[in-house]
């Protein structure tokens, strides 16, 4: 080893909580604008109008987390896992992206989605247990959910070579350029398959943007289970970009995010983005964090609140005034009794179309099965 | 019209299919490990990298499990890609992406996305090798829904069939048996329409007494077995299954009705394997035509032996016909 990365090595590591010296950032906890001579560009053409649509996207998406978390708790759904704390880091990600660029998320992206255009209820199906996905990836260029964690990581960079292999790279044309994104968290970084995602978007030189979400806790294991050195320095090892944004900043993630979607599109891909924000609820309605984390941690956090520096933003600058707020409330209001009928009236499919996707052809058991299956149902209406 | 007789080795008939599959469909792409310069380690893929190009036959850094789930990726994009584990015992880190994300993805986008993919395993002993060279792990998959599973056995089926394979718009698992890999046959390499579909059993010699069932390497000691039992007064039907996934249950039952007794022959361990399967479906449907319980050669239930003694763990010439004797002897 280098002296030099001896003494990189060495370095201590910051603080819990502190993203360090090297996290982007361009709107402080306080709602100060700051400047950042490589990332300003990308938010210079940003209107008042804009960053109000941040703000909305950022609280609807809230709402939509706050309502899945009371449907679990009232057995409308079986369970629901949470992405309080992290909105700026989806909705700053996901705005970033261009209709033809593709996602794929993990089963906590419902910010992404909702960005993308998807029907909020679709992830909800999920979680209701009427499909185990259930949308076509192609309709929002969204994925399915990838429960097993890390998956997914190889699934966007072999779609990433096929847009390279499609000729989709470097060509200058903003309409057929296209990046791939792939969302994960900090556990999801220990896993095989997103270290051999590394190494094969290296190799092929993919146009893809792992995007980890480190939100600092892994159920219950902190990140300095899974990492000696701040996450994003593991691309250097992979011999790519990597950079940490502050992710409860949505300005800052949405300019990063902009940046290294354009290099993949030009042709640097991949590269690595590490989203420093933090879970501030439970990994799922199954958890307790109360039995491995102190409040304190949360407390501390909550002053880094994503919707709340925007507000003071957009309120101290005068792009928004209290009539604004008033009527996002009330859309959320509104969102959020949508979302709960459609839950509450999401039919559950009937029992004989379990075979019916199991196969793309013709398949002699999927028939055998199901004909059994109706026979034996229809027996008991015989019997009656 | 007459076609072209050629002898062909089980290889280089796989190569030829593949070949034919990557002419038919500019989506067709090769994914694997030394598949490339090298041709593979059984040069399977041989000269392909020249002619189509390193974005179609890609080698690929040292992770099945990579291997596997790029290939989904490219699968949503749109391509057909041929992935080549480089020996049995090499499948396990790809895993999760075969049974958990390949094998599930059309289920779960309700048929919104296809996973048109093929992932070629060369599999079973008999070639002298060091551990995890020899396996037999077809079971593992042919319990998963979602995927297809097939072996090929002689030359001609092995050139249609990875073409059907490559084909089939559902994931198939292409198991290839590695010591029949030089095996030559004559068939004619020009026909264009294949002889038979890739699921279907074959049933190669006809028999009055006993049926000889099997796949993959062991079809061609059958084959000798029904020679030699042939000499001694014993009529065999020998059919090679061909498809394990789904099952050709029908050409089984069929035969079975006739002859009223079943050998099945595997070199994967005995204990819930496709002979175990074959055998609960078989007494379901023939109780009463059946002569004697069904007989299983198998694998012993042990970790793949070292190869110095592999011979004592391969179904051979002998054990399936002392498997004949014990259904002849009820």
């Amino acid at each position: 080893m280098s002296d030099k990365v001896v003494a990189e090595l060495q370095e201590p590591t910051p603080a819990v909580g502190d993203g360090g010296p090297d996290m982007i950032q361009l709107l402080t906890p306080e709602g100060q604008r700051v400047s950042h001579p490589d990332y300003d560009k990308y938010v210079a053409d940003l209107t008042p109008e804009d960053l109000r649509s941040f703000y909305r996207d950022l609280v609807l998406i809230r709402r939509l987390d706050a309502e899945g978390y009371a449907l679990q708790r009232q057995g409308e759904l079986g369970l629901w896992p949470s992405l309080l704390g992290q909105e700026a880091a989806q909705v700053g990600s996901g705005r970033a992206l261009r209709p033809h660029d593709f996602v794929f998320p993990t089963y906590r992206e419902h910010g992404v989605g909702f960005v993308r255009g998807m029907d909020p209820q679709s992830s909800l199906q999920l979680f209701r247990g009427v499909s185990q996905g259930g949308w076509d990836p192609q309709e929002n260029n969204f994925h399915l959910y990838t429960i097993v964690i890390g998956a997914q990581a190889l699934h966007a960079t072999g779609y990433a070579m096929g847009v390279r292999m499609d000729g989709n790279v470097g060509t200058g044309d903003p309409d057929r350029d296209t990046a791939v994104i792939c969302y994960f968290g900090d556990g999801a970084s220990s896993q095989g398959d997103v270290n051999e995602a590394f190494v094969y978007a290296a190799s092929f030189d993919a146009p893809v943007v792992f995007f980890c979400q480190n939100n600092q806790w892994a159920i219950s294991e902190p990140v300095e289970k899974q990492t000696r050195i701040p996450l994003f320095q593991r691309a250097r090892g992979f011999g790519f970009p990597g950079v940490r944004v502050d992710g409860n900043d949505i300005l800052a993630t949405y300019a990063v995010t902009q940046h290294c979607l354009d290099e993949a599109r030009n042709g640097n891909g991949p590269l690595l983005i590490e989203a420093y924000t933090y879970r501030m609820g439970a990994h799922t309605t199954a958890d307790d964090p109360t039995k491995y984390r102190v409040s304190a941690e949360v407390e501390e956090w909550k002053f880094r609140d994503p919707i709340l520096r925007l507000k003071t933003l957009l309120a101290h600058e005068g792009m928004a005034d209290e009539a604004f707020f008033a009527r996002v409330d009330e859309e959320a209001d509104q969102f959020a009794a949508e979302l709960r009928e459609g839950c509450v009236t999401m039919e559950t499919m009937a029992g004989e179309t379990m075979w019916d996707h199991v196969y793309a052809e013709d398949h002699p058991v999927m028939e055998a099965e199901r004909a059994a299956y109706l026979a034996y149902k229809a027996s008991f209406e015989e019997a009656n | 019209m007459a076609g072209q007789l050629e002898k062909v080795t089980l290889g280089k008939s796989i190569t030829n299919g593949l070949r034919k599959a990557m002419e038919a469909d500019p989506k067709v792409v090769l994914i694997g490990e030394d598949i490339g310069k090298l041709g593979g380690v059984f040069r399977i893929t041989e000269g392909l990298q020249k002619d189509f190009g390193e974005d179609r036959v890609i080698d690929s850094p040292l992770a099945e499990s990579g291997i596997v789930g790029t290939a989904v990726g490219m699968a949503l994009r749109g391509y057909r890609p041929v992935c080549e584990i480089q020996f049995d015992g090499f499948v396990y880190p790809a895993f999760d992406q075969i049974v958990s994300q390949v094998a599930k993805m059309h289920a779960r986008a309700l048929g919104a996305v296809k996973i048109p993919m093929v992932i070629r395993i060369p599999f079973g002993g008999g070639i002298g090798s060091p551990e995890h060279h020899s396996e037999s792990p077809e079971a593992y998959f042919a319990h998963t829904a979602g995927l297809r599973v097939v072996a090929c056995s002689n030359p001609e089926d092995a050139h249609w069939m990875i073409q059907q394979a490559v084909a089939c718009d559902d994931p198939v698992i292409f198991f290839e048996p590695k010591r029949r890999y030089h095996d030559r046959a004559e068939y004619d390499t020009t026909a264009t329409t294949a002889p038979r579909g890739l699921f279907e059993a074959n049933v190669l010699r006809e028999g009055t007494d006993v049926t000889l069932l099997g796949y993959g390497p062991v079809v061609k000691t059958m084959l000798e077995s029904a020679a030699a039992a042939e000499a001694e007064g014993t009529s065999i039907e020998v059919i090679d299954l061909r498809s394990l996934s789904p099952l050709p249950i029908d050409t089984i039952v069929t035969s079975v009705r006739k002859t009223g007794r079943l050998v099945v022959v595997q070199e994967a361990s005995s204990f819930l394997g496709m002979a175990s399967e074959i055998s609960a479906q078989v007494t379901e449907q023939c109780f009463y035509e059946l002569e004697a319980p069904v007989v299983r050669v198998a694998g012993a239930n042990i970790p793949y032996p070292p190869s110095r003694m592999e011979e004592e763990f391969l179904p051979d010439l002998d054990r399936i016909l002392d498997g004949v004797d014990r259904a002849l002897a009820y």
